[in-house]
C-alpha cells in the first residue's frame, strides 16, 4: 500500500485509546469509533489500581516475578509470551502515564507510592487514590484530544460499529457502524481495524459493568467468523455491594489498604456489626489462608464467600451478604480509598469509615475474548483485538490491576502492527464487500422495525441475565449448563417474536439495544457451551463434579467458532515455554 | 395486595426540532432504587399512566455510579446525576430507614442549556470543545521509554487530584446564570481543568497559552461569581477557588503581555 494506511479503531476505553496515541505518533490518521464519547468509556470505572514490578518499596519484587504471578493467578491458561511481554514493560509503562500528568498517590520522597492486591505478596499496584481508571483514561483521552486538534484522529462518538467489511477472500476492508442519532447505517473503508470494544458484563444481567458493556461487537465479529477464545472464564468479583440496576464494585483496594472480610460467628447473631466483639467474629479467609489472608486471588475469595453464605448458611441476617470492613483502618488508609467509599455511602446510605460494609460477589471481568495472536490479530486478516475484548494474558483468572495494564499493552502492540500489516495489503478488488455488508445490515434493520412480534426485549435480556447468572458464575454443573443452553435457544427463538414499541428512526435507544440482545444470546452460547465441555475446575471455572485441574485434558485454549448457527468449539495447546505449570495453592503459609 | 407504585412525569421530545410534552409514568415501587433504574422499568412496560401505550424513555447513561458524567439531568428541577439520585430520598427519606413519601410525584427533564437530542439526552460537545481550546493536556514529548517523570510532592498531588475528579457532567454550566449564548462563557470546569494542568510540572509549558485562551470574551471575566457551580458539583470539585485562581493568573499574564507587546 502506498497511501497512508487508514486506521479505524473501535472503542476508546484504555485499549482504543493507547493504540490511537500510537498510530497518530506513528504518523498514521485514525477513525476511532465509540458508542459513548470516549471519555465516558467503562474504563473509568476502575478504582484500584495498576500494576507494574517497579520495586519501590525495598521488597525484591522483579518483572519476572510479577510474569510468575500472572500466570500462576490464571492457572496457567494464558499464553506466556504476551505475559512476559507485557509484564516487561509495566514500569515504562507506569513512569509514561505519570509523565501525562496523572495524579498517582506519592510517597514523602516524592516518587510513585504503591499498594497491594491479590494473589501477589508484593506491594506492585500504583494507584490515584480509588478512582486510578478514571484518572488514566482522561490521561489518554487528553493525548487523544491533542491529536485531535492536529488533525490526526477523527472521532465518531454515538456510533456503533455493526460489523467487518469482508472481501471475497475474506480480509477485512473495513466497517458497518450506525449513527445512534440519525440512525443511519453506513459502510467506512479500512485498511485495518482494532477492536476494542471492552467487556460482556450485560449478558449476565446485572454485573459490576457499564450499561454499553454487552459484547455485542465480539459476538458479531465472532458470528463473522472470528474465533472466541476461553469465553467460559468469567470473573466473579468477590466484593460488590447488591444493587438494584447493577452491582457497585468495592475495590480490592480497600482489602489491599488493610479491610477484612467477617462474618459473625454465630448465625443467629442479631447485634450490630460494630457491636460484635473480635472474639465473636469469623475472619474466614485469614483462617483458611494464613499467607494471603484476604489477599487471595478472586476465584477462591468469591467461591469462599459462596460457601459461607450457600453451604455453612452463614450469611448476615440469612442473607447472600458478609462484611468487608474497612472501620478499623487509620483515617490515613481510609481516606487512600475515598473515591470507593463515597460510593457506598452514596448508594447505601450507611457510613463504611464507621460501619461494616455488606458485599456479595458479582459478575465483573471476562477473561475470554476474540481470540489473537501474539501481535493482537484475530483470525480474520486486518482485525486486531486489545483490552478486554481479547483472551489474551489473564488464563484462568485475571489477578486484580493487571486489566488496566493489559489494556494499554494490547492497545500498544495492536496500534503498530496493525499499521504494520497494512504495508503489505494488495489493493482491493472491486468494492471491497462494502454494498453487500451495508445490504446485509440494513435488511436486519428493517426485519426488526417492522417486527409484528410480541417480546419485548428487555424482558428477553431480563430473563437472559438470569439464566446466566444462575447456571455459568460462581459454581457449575453440566445439568445447569444444558439448561442453560436450552434455554438460550428459547429465547433465539422468542427473539424471532420481537416488538420494538418505539419505531422511530432518531435516537431511537431501544432499537439498538435489541440489535445488541441478539449478539448476547449467541455470545452467551459461547460462555455456556464452553463451561459445559470443560471437565475439570480451573481458575474462574469450577464444577464441584469436577473439583481438580485436569492438565491432561483441559490445558487448553477454548477456541468457539460459529458453525451452522452455533458454537463449534476446538481447542489449542497453551504456550508454557517459560514457566512449567505446578498446582496452585494458596493456603500454605 | 394492591402494588405499591410511584408516579414519575418525564419532560419529553421526539427531536431537537419537536415540541416538547409532558408524559406521566406510574411505576412499581422497590426500596434502593435509583432514577436510571426507574428509567429501566418504564423500558420494560412503556405504558403512560393512562395506558396508552408509550416508548421507552432515551437517556444517557454508562457507568451508572456517578463516574462517567452521562446521566446529567433535571431531577424535581435540580441538575443532578441520574444514577446516584435515589428515589427514596426523592421521596421525602432523607434519613435511612426512613419511609417515602410514595404520593409525590418525580419530575424529569433534559438539562436547560443544551440542544435536546430527544427526551433526556441532550448535545454536551461544547464542554470538550472548550477543552480542546485551553489545551487540556500534558504535551509530552512521545509515548516511548523516556524514564521516570520528575519527583512530585505528595501536596502537589493532593491539589491536583481532586481538579482531576471533573466527570464532565457539566452541571455547573447548566446552573451557572452566566453560562448562555450572549456571554458564551466557557464554565467553570474548564476553568478547573486549566488549574489542573497548569499545576503539572510538564504540563506548565502551555500555561501561558492556556491563559490567553481564557482572556477575553467568553472567558474567565464572565464569571458573576454565583458560586452555584461548586454547590451543584456531585464531584466536589474546589470551583470557587480554581477560578479565583485562574482568575488571578490571567490577569497577570494580561499585563505581561501588554508590557512586551
Ligand atoms: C468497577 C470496576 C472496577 C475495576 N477496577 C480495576 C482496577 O482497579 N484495575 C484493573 O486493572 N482493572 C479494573 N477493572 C477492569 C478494567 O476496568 C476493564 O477491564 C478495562 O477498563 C477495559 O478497558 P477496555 O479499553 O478494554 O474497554 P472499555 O473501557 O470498556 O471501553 C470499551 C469501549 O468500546 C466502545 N464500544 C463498545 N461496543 C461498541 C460498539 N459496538 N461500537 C462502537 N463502540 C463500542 C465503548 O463506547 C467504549 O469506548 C475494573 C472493572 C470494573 C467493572
Ligand atoms: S466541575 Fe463538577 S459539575 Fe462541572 S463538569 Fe466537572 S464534575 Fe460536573
Ligand atoms: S451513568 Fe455514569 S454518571 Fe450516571
Amino acid at each position: 500500500m502506498a497511501a497512508a494506511p487508514r486506521i479505524i479503531v473501535i472503542g476508546g476505553g484504555l485499549a482504543g485509546l493507547s493504540a490511537v496515541i500510537k498510530i497518530a505518533e506513528a504518523g498514521g490518521t485514525v477513525d476511532l469509533f465509540s458508542i459513548v464519547p470516549v471519555k465516558r468509556s467503562h474504563s473509568v470505572c476502575a478504582q484500584g489500581g495498576i500494576n507494574a514490578a517497579k520495586d519501590l518499596k525495598g521488597e525484591g519484587d522483579t518483572v519476572l516475578k510479577h510474569f510468575d504471578d500472572t500466570v500462576y493467578g490464571g492457572d496457567f491458561l494464558a499464553n506466556q509470551t504476551p505475559v512476559k511481554n507485557m509484564t516487561a514493560q509495566g514500569p515504562a509503562i507506569i513512569d509514561l502515564l505519570d509523565r501525562m500528568g496523572v495524579p498517582f498517590n506519592r510517597t514523602p520522597e516524592g516518587l510513585l507510592d504503591f499498594r497491594r492486591f491479590g494473589g501477589t505478596l508484593y506491594q506492585r499496584t500504583a494507584f490515584a487514590g480509588a478512582t486510578t481508571g478514571q484518572q488514566l483514561l482522561y490521561a489518554l483521552d487528553e493525548q487523544v484530544r491533542r491529536f485531535e486538534s492536529e488533525g490526526k484522529v477523527k472521532k465518531y462518538e454515538g456510533w456503533e460499529f455493526l460489523s467487518a467489511v469482508l472481501d471475497n477472500n475474506g480480509v477485512c476492508r473495513g466497517i458497518c457502524a450506525m449513527d445512534l442519532r440519525s440512525m443511519e447505517t453506513r459502510t467506512f473503508a479500512a485498511d485495518a481495524i482494532i477492536v476494542c470494544t471492552g467487556g460482556n458484563g450485560a449478558i449476565f444481567g446485572k454485573s459490576t459493568n457499564s450499561v454499553v458493556c454487552t459484547g455485542s461487537a465480539q459476538s458479531a465479529l465472532y458470528q463473522q467468523g472470528a474465533f472466541y477464545a476461553n469465553g467460559e472464564f468469567i470473573q466473579v468479583h468477590p466484593t460488590a455491594i447488591p444493587g438494584e440496576d447493577k452491582l457497585r464494585l468495592m475495590s480490592e483496594s480497600a482489602r489491599g489498604e488493610g479491610g477484612r472480610v467477617w462474618v459473625p460467628r454465630d448465625k443467629n447473631d442479631k447485634r450490630a456489626a460494630q457491636s460484635i466483639p473480635e472474639p465473636d467474629r469469623w475472619y474466614f479467609l485469614e483462617e483458611r489462608y494464613p499467607k494471603y489472608g484476604n489477599l487471595v486471588p478472586r476465584d477462591i475469595a468469591t467461591r469462599e464467600i459462596f460457601k459461607v453464605v450457600y453451604e455453612d448458611g452463614m450469611g448476615i441476617d440469612g442473607q447472600p451478604m458478609v462484611y468487608l470492613d474497612v472501620s478499623h483502618l487509620a483515617p490515613e488508609k481510609q481516606h487512600k480509598l475515598e473515591g470507593i467509599l463515597e460510593i457506598y455511602e452514596k448508594f447505601v446510605g450507611d457510613d463504611p469509615r464507621k460501619v461494616p460494609m455488606k458485599i456479595f460477589p458479582g459478575v465483573h471481568y471476562t477473561m475470554g475474548g476474540l481470540w489473537v495472536d501474539f501481535n493482537q490479530q484475530t483470525n480474520i486478516p486486518g482485525v486486531f483485538a486489545a483490552g478486554e475484548a481479547d483472551y489474551s494474558i489473564h488464563g484462568a483468572n485475571r489477578l486484580g490491576a493487571n486489566s488496566l495494564l493489559s489494556c494499554i499493552y494490547g492497545g500498544f502492540v495492536a496500534g503498530p502492527q496493525a499499521m504494520a500489516y497494512t504495508k503489505n495489503l494488495p489493493a482491493q478488488v472491486g468494492d471491497g464487500g462494502h454494498a453487500a455488508e451495508l445490504k446485509r445490515q440494513n435488511e436486519k434493520n428493517s426485519a426488526l422495525l417492522n417486527n409484528k412480534g410480541t417480546e419485548n426485549p428487555f424482558k428477553i435480556w431480563r430473563e437472559l441475565g438470569e439464566n446466566m447468572t444462575k447456571h455459568a458464575t460462581i459454581v457449575r454443573y453440566n445439568a445447569g449448563l444444558d439448561e442453560a443452553d436450552a434455554k438460550i435457544v428459547e429465547l433465539l427463538d422468542r427473539y424471532k417474536n420481537v416488538n420494538l414499541s418505539d419505531k422511530s428512526q432518531w435516537a431511537n435507544t431501544s432499537f439498538a439495544f435489541t440489535r445488541q440482545l441478539y449478539n448476547m444470546l449467541e455470545l452467551a452460547r459461547v460462555i455456556v457451551k464452553g463451561a459445559r465441555l470443560r471437565d475439570e475446575s480451573r481458575g474462574a471455572h469450577y464444577k464441584p463434579e469436577f473439583a481438580e485441574r485436569n492438565d491432561e485434558r483441559f490445558l487448553k485454549t477454548t477456541k468457539a467458532a460459529f458453525v451452522d448457527g452455533a458454537p463449534s468449539i476446538s481447542y489449542e495447546e497453551v504456550d508454557t515455554q517459560y514457566i512449567t505449570p505446578r498446582p496452585r495453592v494458596y493456603t500454605s503459609s | 395486595m394492591t402494588e405499591r407504585t410511584i408516579k414519575v412525569e418525564v419532560k419529553r421530545q421526539s427531536g431537537p426540532d419537536a415540541k416538547a410534552f409532558t408524559e406521566t409514568f406510574e411505576i412499581p415501587y422497590r426500596p434502593n432504587m435509583n432514577i436510571t433504574s426507574l428509567l429501566g422499568e418504564i423500558a420494560l412496560n412503556p405504558r403512560a399512566i393512562n395506558g396508552a401505550e408509550s416508548t421507552p424513555i432515551t437517556y444517557d447513561s454508562n457507568c451508572l455510579e456517578e463516574i462517567c458524567g452521562s446521566c446529567a439531568m433535571l431531577i424535581n428541577g435540580k441538575a443532578m446525576m441520574a444514577c446516584s439520585a435515589l428515589v427514596d430520598k426523592l421521596l421525602g427519606a432523607v434519613e435511612h430507614g426512613q419511609k417515602p413519601d410514595l404520593s409525590k410525584t418525580i419530575t424529569l427533564a433534559p438539562l436547560s442549556k443544551f440542544p435536546v437530542v430527544r427526551d433526556l439526552a441532550v448535545d454536551r460537545s461544547v464542554l470538550f470543545e472548550n477543552l480542546k481550546a485551553v489545551k487540556a493536556w500534558v504535551p509530552i514529548d512521545g509515548t516511548y521509554d523516556l524514564g521516570a517523570a520528575p519527583r512530585q510532592h505528595p501536596q502537589i498531588q493532593e491539589e491536583r487530584y481532586p481538579l482531576s475528579n471533573c466527570i464532565s457532567c457539566t452541571i455547573c454550566m447548566e446552573v451557572c446564570p452566566q453560562f448562555n449564548d450572549v456571554t458564551g462563557f466557557v464554565g467553570a470546569a474548564t476553568i478547573a481543568q486549566t488549574k489542573l494542568f497548569n499545576m503539572d510540572p510538564a504540563g506548565s509549558v502551555l500555561k501561558e497559552e492556556r491563559l490567553r485562551a481564557l482572556a477575553g470574551d467568553g472567558g474567565i471575566q464572565e464569571c458573576g461569581f454565583a458560586q452555584n457551580c461548586v454547590q451543584a458539583c456531585p464531584k466536589q470539585l474546589p470551583l470557587t477557588e480554581a477560578i479565583s485562581d485562574i482568575g488571578r493568573d490571567v490577569f497577570i499574564q494580561q499585563v505581561k503581555d501588554f508590557f512586551t507587546h
